[in-house]
Formats: C-alpha cells, structure tokens, sequence
C-alpha cells in the first residue's frame, strides 16, 4: 500500500513538474532579449540566473562578491526596473539579460521565466537561482572557490546544495544608517538571530521546511504559520527537466529535495545571507504592498507590510553580531561536514 | 639516479607536467601512464609538453576504472618499463598525477638512500583494519566482481548477494595471505622485479583480476612473498573518506601539510595554485632529517568522518535533521523538569538558583508566554518569548532552547495547567531529568479565592491532565531520568527529595543545602481536599492527607530537615 502510495505521488509529481516546464515554455515569449552573451558561456561555467526589480544599489556588491566566488556568467531577467537597473546590466560584460513587463506573480514570482532560462542555457552547469538580496556563503568560502565546492560536490555525487536564508539587520531603525552601492552590506546588517529556526519535514517533496529568524519573531509572532520560509536549494547541477517549486524553497524531482542527513550525520551545508533590510526596505514595502505582487494571497501580509514600513528597531539584545563563516559552522546554522 | 617515479595520470594535465619536471628536476626518471580513456588529443599534448624533459617514459595504455583491474595492469607495465629503462634505480615510487611532493625531493632520496632494502607499502590483513567500504573485507578475496561499483552498482549487489546465498568461495592461489593498504607504496628493485617476473605470476594475475580494488591489494599481498623487509606505511599522505573517496587538499591547507612533513601528499585539488606554487618552487634546503608525521592531519580528517557521519547531538538544522528514532534522543545537553515544586514552595525557583547555579526558568509552556527567567521576553539565540511561536513547534522551542545554552544547565517548570504536547518529546529524551509532585496542583486552588464549584471543576480537569501525564512518563518507552512523589510522600522529607535533585544536576553545592525553600501554609489542606471528596471529585493523586490539620504541617518542623551529606 505504502509502496502505491508512493508510486502514485511520484507520478502525480512527474506531471506537475512537467506542467511547470510548460508553462515556462509558454512563457518564453514574455521575456526580450536586452544583452545576449550567452555564447560566451563554457563547458564547466558556473552560472548565476536571478530576477530582478529596481535593484541598482545591491547590484554592484552582489556581481562582485559572486565574481569573487568565481561565477563565470550571469543571466537576469529584469521585470520592469525604472531606476537604471536595466541599464547598469545590459553595460557589465558577464551578463546576459532579458526585461519584461509581464506579471511577477502571474509567473510564480519569477520561477517561470528562469526555468525558461536554465532549461535553454543551464543544462549540464551548476547554477545558482538567486534573489538580488541574497548573499551565499559556504565553509570555507574565503579560501575556496565555487569551483571547489562544485568539484567536490561532483566527487561525492551530489546534484544540489541546501542553504539556511538568515535574515541580517541592524542595529536601530532601518532608516538611520544609508547603505551606498558596492559597500559591504553587512557593515551595517551586521546581526543575525541565531536560534530560533522550527524545522518540519515536507512529506511529498521531502524538503525541509525552515521558518523562523527576525521576521517570524517580530512580525509574525502571532501568527507564526505564515512566517516566510527560510531553506533554501539555490545550487544545483541543473538538467533541462528540473523545474523550481516555490521560489528556490523546493524542486523537482523531489530526490534533489534531500540535502540533509536523516541518519544523524552532517552534510556540507550553506547560508544565503539575506539583505533585506537595508534603508530602502521601508519603501519597498509600501511599494510592494500596492503591487501585491510578492504573496500568492497579498492582502494577508498587509500587516507585515505596514510594519517594515513603520521603520522598526528588529535588534534585541539577543541578537548575534555576524562574525564569520567558521561563528556560523559553530553555531550549527551551517555545517562543512566533512568538507575539511 | 636511485628513485624511480611512476605516475599514473588521467586529468589535470598542466599540473602533472609540473609535476614532471619538479621530480625530473631533481634527477629521478620517470614512467608515466596515461589512462587510456584520456581523449588522443589530450594526450599528444601532454606527451609533447614533456617532450623536453630528459628521462621520461610512457608505458602501455590501459583502461583503468576504479576498483578494477586496469588500475594494476596499468602499474604493471609502468614499472616493467622502469626497470628495463632505468638499471640504477634502487626504489620505485608509485605516484599520481594529483600527488605533490612536499619536501624537497633531495630529501626523499637521501631517506630512501639511508634504507636501501625497505619497502614502503602500507599492508594488513583483514582482520586487522577497519577501512571496509561498501561491507566487503574478506569476501573482496573470495567473491567474484566481474561488474563495476559504480556503473552496474545494482548488478554487483545483486551479484554479491548470489555469491553469499550459493556460499560461493573462490580459492586462494599457492595459499598467500592477502593484505591491503594504500594503492601508493614505494618499493625496491629486488622485491617489485620479483613480483613482476615470478613464475606464478600468471596464477596470481587471473586471480587478482577478479578481486574487488585489487590495486589495493594485488602489490600489498604480493610483497608480502618476497620483501626482506616491509615497512607497512606509505609515505604518500593520502586520506579517504567515509565512501572510499580520497580527501582533497586546498590552499588553505598549506600550513597543515608543512607541517605534516610527509614527502608527497594527494589529492591536490588541481586549482589550488598556492599549494602548486609553495612546494614546487625551489625551497631552501635545510634539510631535515624527521621522520614524516601525519598525525595531526589523520586527527582532523577523523573528526571530519566523525561529523559527517554522527554529526553533533542535538542540533537541527538545513543539512542535519534526524529522523525521529535514529537520533539518541532529541537534545544536546541534560536538563531538568520540575512539576508541582512552585505550587508547594513560595520561592522555589530564586531557591534552586542559588543552590544549583543552573537557570531557572518559569513554566517554559505556560498557555499565556513563555516565562523565561528573570522576565526577559527572547532568550538566546533570540528565541521568542511569544506562546504562539513556541506552541507552533513545541519540539523545535525545546531543542533550540537547549542547544542555545549550551554549557548552561536548564532547568524549568512544567505543570498541567501548561500546552502539554512536548511531554512525550521529553518523556522520551534521556537528557531531561523530571521530577514531579503530584497533585501538588491543588495547592494554588486551596489557597485560591475562587468558588468552590469553579475550584472543583479545575480540579477534576487538571487531575485528568496530570495523570495521563504520569501515565506517559511511567511507560516503557520512557527514556528520561525520572522522580515522582505523591505530594504526601513528598512533604513528609522534602529535604531528602531536594538533595538528591540537587545533586544530579550536579553543579557547586558540595556542602549540602545550606537554605531550604519556604514551604507554603497547608494548614487545613486535608480539610479542603475532603471537601472536594464531599463534592464528588475524588482527588487521588496527593496520596493521603488526613483531615486533622495538625498531622503533616512542616511549617512548624517537629524534626530537623533531614540532609544528606
């Protein structure tokens, strides 16, 4: 019975992942072409795809701190920027770049434009799906290029990388401290809370489901059910058939869900340090509470939309002041496994 | 001329030409084999690459696939040329092309040159090692292995399990004693030609054909036959993990290879230009005499096992979630539950403070919030003090709480007025030492200003709670330390009872309790309880408590608090 069962959802979620890569087929023509270098990218190119909105100020640090990391190409779908974003990429030389107008919600917040993309360019890369305001970071990852970490990951035959999204803010209001562009972001978001992550297993796409940090303990502790989702599979060694779930929370086939040990032990694991939270985050949130673009039922996160407006202090003298890669290993919010 | 080099390639073929010309460079020739999988264009570069370096040799090509034979037939022919082409070499080392030698190769002749009949070949029996991937010891000698592990992995089980079922078992040629070890031995003229030009080799061949990884065995079960004199180690530094796979070096881990004083190290990650450059450029050649000590690098890669395969107790996170019977138990450290303890004492919890130096927590699951000590509304790790968060995962608050602190014993209150879901999570954990007093929830009703029917009917409501609660913590699957009193039982010798709590939580106090937590008035308490009797509830669980007032009242002690030393 146990077996059918299975059999039975393992084909219910063949056709469901087969429903969204058409749906990104269908899709394809929404995006236009702005700056195709696409033929530049090589065999073993590691990629970046990413969708974006007026995100000119994060963009300097973000192309730089994942060229260090050693990303070979990046590919960005732009919906509708209007404060130069479009512009600023279209110039730099490793950046291929598609816009649109279309609805980013009406594409699963943006997964159906870059399934369209990864299936067209990805095939055979490791390549990482990536939010402007997401940092990733790994053991190691100041000695270690991302070569390395997809060499190895190779070596011991695995297809994805499991992050934890840890939320970073300041210390005081959101607005008191001016963050320019092409600064370390994490000068000023330098906190973190540390311990507050709940973990439930996904029973059909056996993801875990992570909720927890700063958003969930000042906005959504009354309701912490809608708290937002925190793990993240943003590495994987893609193939034409794969196909995003919900943002990069969850894939299918779901076997590329398993990037955690279930018998104890500890596998090589990341963090996506989340910039959120810089000055600009107030207005976002008015602005995103008008677009009600971001939620699959906006009108319910209105609440939490009014109070990052409202310019709140999120520190609490619990807080943990970001150190480095070898505090967070520590810490147990990211593990190198045996990755020595 | 004395070391000979023979280098097994297949990838990376900048980094083994360096390599190439660092060993020629210092006067050694050399033999290489290219895997014959490597593309013609590929290797014709590299062959013209080296075209300039003197004494360099390729032998036959083979197909060598991991754990199968083309690996040793491969070395085979290598060394064969070797020993024609090179009549002075007295030791022929066996490298790869990601090996790096890490001290001047002066210095690996001069060793080698101080012993010149010793064999460097790692090589153990059986029965005498624990490195056995996939289960396979013994039978690696006994079974067949015609398919390949990693391309036909469910032919080979299968296979395997055929073999087993039949009691299949292959013999042993000319009765030799196999041995294993590092596939990166460095042995003399005298035992690797015998090996290579014994009569029976072509028994010992078809035989080790059919061995699973015979190049960890073939050369370390052979020399065994005609060594005058082994060394079982290798002097290639060279760790595997957990699956049989090699462990990589980095840049990072220049200072630990420095220090290891190993001659050659692999596996070099073919990227870590730092560690390329750092030994390969010419070093000042003070030369050292030590002998290689790997140690510290054997510590580390073994902690590394360690993790990766138990991981840390305790934690849970995005790339550690145990499944719910493999992990012993659900938290990393012990901690201690209190019930009924608040109800009987006035200032229980600023008591156990001072006595135990632990953090007294309030009731953590009380239905309201979360009542951390001291009031503070987040603990660390920024755990929320909010009710809602905690009971939308009761075991994740647990867990965390007790992970955050770690170093810091835990201890709090819990009672059956509290969210009840985490008591079979606790019940189950051997770290939580819980100790009860029963019925001791009457006490704030009895002391309460409430109607009697309300107090009557909490009473019945919270005497349910608590003795399905006992019932779980009495169960057999009950993996937590545990101490229940009935009430009467309890404040008969509270001091005895606090002793021993005390003492298990096992921090300061080695001088006995000096101060003893104020009891709350029970005068009239029996009277009460009969009163509940009188209503119809029939409270059981403080044991018995007669309805003379007089009878049990430790306000005014008869005796002195009994304390155990």
């Amino acid at each position: 019975m146990e077996i059918l069962r299975n059999l039975l959802n393992a084909y219910r979620l063949r056709w469901k992942r087969r429903r969204f890569l058409f749906r990104a087929f269908c899709k394809r023509n929404q995006l236009k072409p702005v700056a195709d270098r696409t033929a530049q990218i090589l065999d073993d190119d590691i990629l970046v795809v990413s969708t974006v909105r007026n995100e000119l100020i994060r963009l300097p640090h973000f192309l730089e701190h994942y060229r260090r990391l050693g990303v070979n190409h990046f590919l960005f779908v732009d919906n509708n920027s209007d404060d130069g974003t479009r512009e600023y990429l279209a110039k730099e030389p490793d950046v291929s770049l598609w816009s649109t107008a279309q609805s980013y919600r009406l594409s699963r917040f943006g997964v159906d434009w870059l399934t369209w993309l990864q299936l067209k360019y990805a095939h055979g890369h490791w390549c990482l799906t990536l939010d402007a305001d997401e940092i990733l970071i790994y053991p190691h990852h100041d000695t270690r290029s991302l070569k390395a970490l997809v060499n190895w990951l190779d070596q011991t035959g695995r297809r994805s990388f499991g992050t934890l999204m840890l939320d970073m803010y300041p210390k005081g209001r959101l607005n008191d401290r001016l963050y320019q562009p092409g600064d370390d972001p994490f000068e000023i978001l330098s906190w973190f809370d540390g311990g507050n992550y709940m973990i439930r297993k996904q029973p059909l796409l056996q993801n875990l489901w992570i909720q927890g940090g700063v958003r969930a303990r000042h906005f959504f502790a009354d309701q912490p059910r809608r708290a937002p989702t925190m793990g993240k599979t943003p590495l994987v060694k893609w193939h034409r058939r794969y196909a995003y779930v919900s943002s990069s929370h969850s894939i299918l086939p779901r076997q590329l869900n398993c990037v955690y040990d279930e018998a104890g032990g500890e596998r090589l694991s990341g963090i996506l340090l989340h910039t959120k939270f810089l000055h600009t985050a107030t207005e976002r949130s008015a602005e995103e509470k008008k677009r009600g673009e971001h939620f699959a039922n906006s009108s319910q996160y209105d609440s939490y939309y009014d109070s990052i407006a409202d310019n709140p202090d999120l520190w609490c003298d619990r807080s943990t002041r970001l150190i480095g890669w070898r505090q967070l290993e520590a810490m147990g919010l990211m593990s190198k496994g045996n990755w020595v | 001329m004395s070391v000979g080099i023979v280098m097994l390639v297949h990838t990376a073929f900048d980094r083994a030409e360096q390599v190439v010309r660092h060993w020629s460079a210092a006067g050694c020739p050399l033999v290489i084999h290219a895997d014959k999988l490597v593309p013609g264009k590929a290797y014709d570069a590299f062959v013209q690459s080296v075209a300039d370096v003197p004494d360099v040799r390729f032998s036959k090509r083979h197909r060598c696939e991991w754990g199968t034979w083309g690996l040793v037939a491969a070395t085979q022919s290598a060394a064969n040329l070797m020993l024609e082409e090179f009549p002075d070499v007295r030791h022929v080392y066996l490298a790869s092309g990601s090996c790096l030698p890490l001290r001047p190769v002066q210095e690996l002749i001069d060793y080698l040159a101080e012993r010149p009949n010793t064999d460097f070949i790692e090589s153990a029996t059986t029965a005498d090692v624990p490195w056995t991937v996939g289960g396979l010891d013994q039978e690696r000698f006994v079974l067949r292995f015609p398919f390949s592990w990693r391309k036909q992995k469910f032919l080979f089980d299968k296979y395997v399990s055929l073999q087993r079922f039949v009691r299949f078992k292959r013999k042993i040629p000319n009765g030799i004693v196999p041995h294993m070890g590092s596939q990166w031995w460095c042995l003399t003229r005298q035992t690797l030609s015998a090996i290579l030009q014994d009569p029976e080799r072509e028994v010992y061949d078809r035989y080790f054909k059919k061995v699973w990884i015979p190049d960890e065995s073939y050369f370390q079960t052979l020399a065994r036959q005609y060594s005058r004199q082994i060394e079982s180690r290798s002097l290639t530094l060279s760790k595997f993990d957990y699956q049989g796979k090699p462990h990589i070096f980095y840049d990072d881990h220049l200072q630990l290879l420095r220090r290891s004083d190993c001659f050659v190290a692999r596996k070099i990650w073919p990227f870590a230009d730092r560690l390329y450059e750092a030994f390969l450029t010419d070093q000042a050649s003070a030369m050292k005499r030590t002998e290689p000590n790997p140690g510290k690098i054997d510590r580390i890669f073994a902690k590394a096992v360690d993790r990766r395969l138990r991981g840390r107790p305790g934690l849970f996170m995005q790339s550690r979630f145990p499944s719910e019977d493999r992990e012993n138990g659900l938290t990393c450290a012990p901690y201690s539950v209190f019930q009924g303890f608040t109800d009987l004492f006035d200032n229980f919890e600023s008591w156990l403070t001072k006595t135990s130096g632990a953090r007294v927590h309030g009731h953590l699951f009380a239905p309201k919030r979360v009542e951390f000590s001291e009031q503070q509304t987040v603990m660390n790790g920024a755990l929320s003090d909010s009710a809602e968060i905690r009971d939308y995962n009761p075991r994740a608050f647990l867990v965390n709480l007790i992970w955050n602190t770690r170093g810091e014993r835990q201890c709090f209150q819990f009672g059956p007025r509290d969210n009840q879901e985490i008591q079979i999570d606790m019940a189950k954990d051997p770290n939580a030492q819980i100790s009860v007093v029963s019925g001791a929830w009457a006490v704030p009703l009895f002391r309460s200003n409430r109607d009697f029917s309300d107090i009557r009917q909490e009473a019945a409501l919270l005497q349910q709670i608590e003795s399905k609660h006992l019932e779980i913590l009495r169960s057999q699957w009950t993996r937590a330390r545990i101490r229940i009193w009935t009430m009467s039982e309890f404040i008969e010798a509270p001091m005895e009872a606090l002793q021993t709590i005390v003492d298990e939580i096992g921090q300061q106090n080695l001088r006995g309790l000096a101060e003893v937590p104020k009891m709350a008035d029970l005068t009239g308490f029996g009277q009460f309880l009969q009163n509940l009797k009188n209503q119809g509830m029939h409270p059981y669980l403080m044991g018995d408590f007669p309805v003379e007032h007089n009878l049990h009242e430790p306000q005014q002690s008869k005796r002195k608090p009994y304390l155990v030393r």
